[in-house]
């Protein structure tokens, strides 16, 4: 089975966000895969495991990104693409176009991608990059399996086309939902999906030599529409900040019945 | 908005079991601010034999100001597909030929704004929080990064298609429209395209959950709860607050809770009117999302916790002893105001 994991470096969720001229503040700030990509990443291993075949990962993003190629080349993908930002707009219809162009090269049975990346936090690019190849998606998986079409497809109702299905359990607002689309296919991992394992010391022996193709969207020849931005940043800014209020005083009950009073009469909520 | 043109934007009004979601009239509200003075708002009421439920929220919609609202009522639509939702969506563009169309940023709408702004050629703007137009007529769109560690203001670029989708929590919910107006509801014809999404098994969860993104109030505990059975005074509170339940990632990695409640920069950003964290240290990765809660109450036995920094008010205790105490109080203060 062919794997391709869409993979986004980002800040480390504990790191503190400081805003400069307008921008935040890189120096120092350590990098990480996006964690929801870890999954999707772990998943297409596991797959691989199970039905043989390569896991490619590809991420759009600036030079530093190629640290974060290079672990998951480590954990155990077999080829990594950069698909440099340069060139590129900040606006996710832009990136989600070259993505998808990048990503029919690879010509993935089975697409996996993070639920969303917890610096942009829009969830948005993948799903674009899903609409532009016309790939059927399964969103927020909590489990994946592969199995044939045909099968599930004869006790359904009957389509019947042959060929692979990802049969999806999947976190929704209604409930614990478990689909099945027919590949190839997008699936957007959520946290629970499974357990990503750190990268081996041999594994990171062996990344050193793994490929790692570097391409740049003027390559893609998209044409210049696609690559046009809809929309653009006017602004970035810190959040408000907030005062610390106040510590309430007396015994545990006191307490509570403090608490009682001012969220009554001082903050109004009840 | 520019006086020559007029702006039509298009809601979709999400529904659940039947029922307008909340956020569906956050996002008639935010459409009929994009749409101005001049402009006009359609929604599109999608379902699959839904019945007479939605006869009230296409009443409800055209009340607060949709001026027509297309119904969609078809098998295809019967479960979730999103290629289908997708699809209908379209159609009820194709009919509206909006220049904006505003969904809710919740599951089902984080699907489907990509897929319909990438199929329509048009720029997604997503878990929008808060809208403002310019002095130019300009909409400005707030977003945080981060899960809120910083916010962005991002605008469309001219001509572009734009597809938002809004936050639940954080928008005003459209008014009744003025003098009684009643908007048109019609039936649209709908052409489902060949469904990829073969619904197997939902199972529910537990009824009357309210959900953590929509909530007004939520209970929130972490490490401090120390195990599974921990969580049931923090489940009594909720449940007497009308409230939801919410977990630190430490509660969860501990195994506590399941990820579903999970709040921070992983897991879910909320923004309810009050939070209150029991036994949560204050991690910056926890605190990112649920810091712009309204009011925020911590509840701690160390006085160090940085959860304190944020918190509106701090009660320096034994999460085990404060919490049944005030799920008394609120009891008594919720029942003598009937």
């Amino acid at each position: 089975m062919n794997l391709v994991v869409l993979l986004k470096q980002t800040f480390d969720t504990e790191e503190k966000i400081e805003i400069e001229n307008g921008a935040v503040a890189e120096d120092g700030a350590k990098f990480i895969i996006n964690p929801y990509d870890e999954y999707a990443l772990e998943e297409a291993l596991r797959l691989r495991e199970a039905h043989g075949g390569t896991v490619t990962v590809l991420s759009c993003g600036p030079e530093r990104a190629a640290e974060a190629l290079r672990t998951a080349l480590a954990m155990g993908a077999d080829e990594a693409v950069l698909l440099e930002e340069d060139g590129l707009p900040d606006d996710g219809g832009a990136v989600a176009a070259a993505i998808a162009t990048a990503v029919v090269r690879l010509r993935p049975d089975l697409l996996l991608a993070g639920l969303f990346a917890v610096d942009t936090g829009a969830g948005s690019v993948a799903l674009q990059a899903a609409e532009a190849l016309g790939l059927p998606h399964a969103a927020a998986a909590l489990k994946l399996e592969i199995r044939d079409a045909s099968a599930a497809a004869a006790d359904a109702d009957g389509g019947g086309s042959g060929g692979l299905a990802a049969v999806v359990q999947r976190d929704t607002e209604w409930g614990l939902e478990t689909v099945e689309i027919p590949l190839p296919a997008l699936v957007t991992a959520q946290q629970g999906l499974n357990e990503p394992r750190y990268p081996s010391l041999p594994g990171i022996m062996k990344a050193k030599r793994k490929p790692l193709q570097r391409l740049s969207a003027a390559e893609l020849g998209l044409a210049e529409a696609e690559l046009a931005p809809r929309t653009g940043r006017i602004a970035l800014q810190a959040p408000p900040a907030r005062a610390a209020g106040r510590r309430l005083a007396g015994t545990p009950a006191e307490q509570a019945a403090e608490l009682a009073r001012l969220l009554q009469s001082e903050a109004k909520l009840f | 908005m520019s006086d020559v043109k007029h702006e039509t934007v298009l809601v979709y009004a999400e529904c659940q079991d039947g029922r307008l979601r909340r956020v569906a009239l956050e996002a008639l509200g935010a459409a009929r601010l994009l749409a101005g003075e001049g402009g006009s708002v359609h929604a599109v009421l999608a379902g699959g034999g839904a019945g007479a439920s939605a006869g009230e929220a296409a009443a409800e919609l055209a009340a607060r100001g949709a001026e027509v609202v297309h119904v969609i009522d078809d098998p295809a639509l019967a479960q979730f597909a999103p290629e289908a939702y997708a699809a209908a969506i379209r159609a009820a563009a194709e009919a509206a030929s909006p220049s904006a169309i505003v969904l809710g940023h919740t599951a089902a709408g984080r699907e489907l704004a990509p897929r319909v702004a990438a199929a329509l050629g048009g720029g997604h703007i997503a878990d929008v929080t808060a809208v403002s137009l310019t002095d130019g007529g300009g909409a400005v769109f707030t977003r945080p990064l981060y899960a809120g560690k910083a916010f962005e203001q991002r605008r469309f670029l001219p001509g572009v298609t734009q597809v938002i989708s809004v936050r639940p929590n954080n928008l005003p919910p459209a008014e009744l429209a003025e003098d009684g107006r009643r908007g048109d509801i019609r039936a649209l014809a709908f052409a489902p395209p060949p469904l990829w999404t073969a619904v197997r098994d939902v199972v529910r969860r537990t009824s009357g959950r309210i959900d953590l993104a929509e909530a007004d109030i939520i209970v929130s505990g972490g490490r401090g709860v120390r195990s599974a059975e921990g969580f049931p005074p923090l489940e009594a509170l909720a449940q007497t607050l009308g409230g939801a339940v919410g977990a630190s990632r430490g509660a969860c990695d501990a195994g506590y809770c399941d990820y579903a409640l999970q709040i921070g920069q992983t897991g879910k950003t909320v923004t309810p009117k009050l939070y209150i964290a029991c036994g949560i240290s204050g991690a910056i990765q926890h605190l990112a999302g649920m810091s712009q809660s309204r009011v925020i109450v911590a509840i701690n036995k160390d006085p160090d916790a940085p959860i304190f920094g944020v918190a509106d008010y701090g009660i320096v205790g034994d999460l085990f002893e404060i919490v049944p105490l005030l799920n008394d109080q609120f009891k008594d203060l919720l029942q003598a105001n009937g």
